[in-house]
């Protein structure tokens, strides 16, 4: 890792702009081409980019196993809950219309909410989907370097 | 309130507890909120069939968009007793896992395994109330998925292999059926079911019709493993963990064999279905499948391949009405589909409690425990006797309908192999019967006379089973009520 210097450089200072694009897509999915899932990949690519340059266990300090299940949980919740919040104002299930005071106003609201929601999930099913395969992977390498070793 | 979204919680509770119970700490925690909200999900299935048990049909625009541009849930008699038969396995399946769960599966899985659980209840539910036919495929998916990861968890390594076998079969069966999905959309532009019934006739000249229906049903016997598109099940069945085959067996394939019904009697009418060869295929593979299946069944060494074999011959059966293509047939495999969840749910359960007394499922480790485990022996007795058909069970009942069926169309060939299919599984459950009851203990299984009956959790939902098989041999107005009702909203334009 000592060595691969502009490629540290150039990560760190590609990944802010990576957050900031997938926020970019999060936000503006209800009337671009974007949404939820784009964003949540988009934001997910810069963690796993992060911890292919820095290192597994930097990344997984940045977010957590823990945090990641709590939030792929939370993900689903949010998208649920928006349909049972529709029901408990008097609509259908997830019909966004009773969210506001406008038909349009709702709609609006309820597709940023749940896009929220399948984004928060998607990167998180993403980063927990990379973390486990490249576990296993250490796993490999680091039996292999000690079998050398002896 | 509840009332008007009714069909709609029952597949939103278990989807809203699935994250819930992922994050729970482990323990006893999350298998009690799985149970409670299984238990509510059964008790709404058992309120919507009351609905629409007097003929009535419940409508439910998701998202306040009308059908058949929006997503409609379509709940008619059908629907409500197969989302009864899944809820029901579930809301029995689960008091049972907590001790099964404990023993098979690793402490830091079990938050994660409920989760699945309840992620596979979500897709089967959804699978049986959704009546638009892309709906249907996100909720097989969801189904599918989950079931894979549950099967996964078994203890032995071959639960891995079993559990990938079943995954690139479920994903060809799923690719085929939305293939066909999107061959109907091209031609109809509609993908609710009733829309499409309407749209379809004029079309069936069509040759993409015709390819979709081919997809459509090759897709689906993939998932139901009919024969010779089984050889998923009895690996999948055979390492899974126990509480997840008593589940699987008992409502994975009656859901699809349910999608069948629904797609060749209500989107395809039987007049399509019989000018393709698909009506005769169906006849032919069901009958290889009860007589090759159920003799395999015999010569099996493994309790719970020996059962799955037999689940394989059991879906011949179901298929058989449908083949028949009559109403008085598609009520057999109606009744079937509930009957048969009952009475595998009951064996794979107290197979389930061997397992658990004894460690391991294969026939020659259970000699001598019949007499260690009256109740569990009991148990596989009365349900092996549903399994065969004797009177007074549940499995009579179907039997009874199946062979009404085929004489109704003197059709003598089907009434002998159904016939001749229930002798073979005389011979098979009297394998088990013998092992348990007759066979002295070997010097193996010397620990076997140390062993003691199965723990109350266990026994009291096996025996609500067993119970439930006798019950419906005698009482059939459940069932085969439903199954008539169901029967005539099925099939458009019969009213007899």
């Amino acid at each position: 890792m000592k060595h691969n210097l502009i490629l540290r450089v150039v990560s760190k200072f590609l990944i802010p702009l990576i957050i900031l694009f997938a926020l970019y897509v999060q936000f503006h999915g209800d009337f671009g081409p974007g949404g939820g899932f784009q964003a949540g990949v988009i934001f997910s690519a810069a963690i796993i980019l992060y911890g292919l340059v820095f290192g597994l266990d930097k990344a997984k300090r940045v977010i957590t196993p823990y945090v990641l299940r709590l939030l792929a949980s939370l993900g689903v919740l949010i998208y649920a809950g928006t349909g049972a919040a529709t029901i408990l104002l008097g609509g259908n299930f997830l019909q966004y219309g009773v969210l506001a005071s406008s038909q349009l106003a709702g709609q609006h609201l309820g597709i940023l909410v749940i896009e929220l929601g399948v984004g928060m999930t998607v990167m998180s099913v993403m980063l927990i989907i990379f973390f486990t395969f490249a576990e296993r992977g250490q796993a490999v390498l680091n039996s292999k370097i000690e079998s050398e070793r002896e | 309130m509840i009332e008007n979204h009714l069909s709609l919680l029952l597949v939103v509770l278990p989807l809203l507890a699935a994250p819930i119970v992922a994050v729970l700490p482990n323990g006893r925690l999350p298998w009690a909120v799985s149970t409670l909200v299984s238990w509510s999900v059964f008790y709404l299935a058992a309120w919507q069939l009351m609905n629409v048990n007097t003929g009535n049909v419940i409508s439910y625009e998701l998202g306040g968009w009308a059908p058949p541009w929006g997503i409609e849930y379509r709940i008619d008699a059908a629907n409500a007793l197969v989302a009864l038969i899944v809820s029901g396995i579930a809301a029995l399946t689960l008091p049972y896992a907590l001790k099964s769960v404990i023993k098979e599966i690793p402490q830091q899985q079990h938050a994660l395994f409920y989760a699945a659980f309840m992620l596979c209840l979500t897709g089967l539910l959804g699978i049986a109330q959704t009546g638009d036919i892309f709906n249907l495929f996100v909720f097989l998916e969801i189904s599918s998925l989950s079931s894979y990861a549950l099967i996964s968890l078994g203890k032995k390594r071959q639960a891995l292999t079993a559990a990938y076998q079943y995954l690139i079969m479920g994903t060809i069966g799923a690719t085929f059926f939305i293939i066909g999905v999107g061959l109907l959309y091209a031609m109809t532009g509609t993908l609710n079911m009733a829309d499409l019934a309407q749209r379809l006739p004029e079309l069936y000249e069509h040759r993409t019709i015709h390819t979709a229906f081919a997809f459509i049903m090759v897709g689906f016997a993939l998932k139901l493993a009919l024969f010779p598109l089984h050889v998923w099940l009895p690996n999948a069945y055979t390492y899974a963990p126990t509480v997840v085959t008593i589940f699987l067996a008992a409502t994975a394939t009656k859901v699809a064999v349910y999608v069948m019904l629904r797609m060749v009697f209500t989107v395809f009418s039987f007049t399509f279905i019989e000018s393709t060869p698909a009506d005769e295929l169906f006849l032919l593979l069901c009958v290889m499948g009860i007589l090759g299946m159920s003799f395999y069944a015999i010569y099996q060494k493994d309790s719970k391949r020996l059962l799955a074999y037999s689940s394989v011959a059991q879906i011949g059966y179901m298929m058989l009405g449908i083949g028949l293509g009559s109403v008085l047939g598609a009520t057999a495999t109606l009744v079937h589909l509930f009957n048969h969840a009952l009475m595998k749910g009951a064996l794979f359960m107290a197979i389930g409690a061997l397992v658990y007394r004894v460690g391991s499922s294969r026939l020659e480790h259970f000699s001598g425990l019949g007499k260690q485990m009256p109740w569990t022996f009991a148990a596989i007795v009365i349900g092996g006797l549903s399994l065969i058909g004797v009177p007074g069970t549940a499995g009579f009942i179907s039997k009874w309908y199946l062979v009404l069926a085929a004489i109704e169309q003197q059709n003598w060939l089907i009434v002998g192999v159904i016939l001749i299919g229930s002798l073979l599984a005389v011979i098979y459950v009297w394998k088990i019967v013998e092992v348990l009851y007759f066979k002295a203990t070997g010097e193996m299984e010397q620990h076997n006379t140390a062993v003691k009956e199965a723990p109350l959790m266990m026994l009291i939902p096996m025996w609500v089973l067993v119970l439930a098989n006798v019950y419906f041999g005698f009482n059939t107005e459940l069932t085969v009520g439903t199954a008539q009702q169901a029967v005539q909203l099925l099939i458009p334009g019969v009213n007899k």
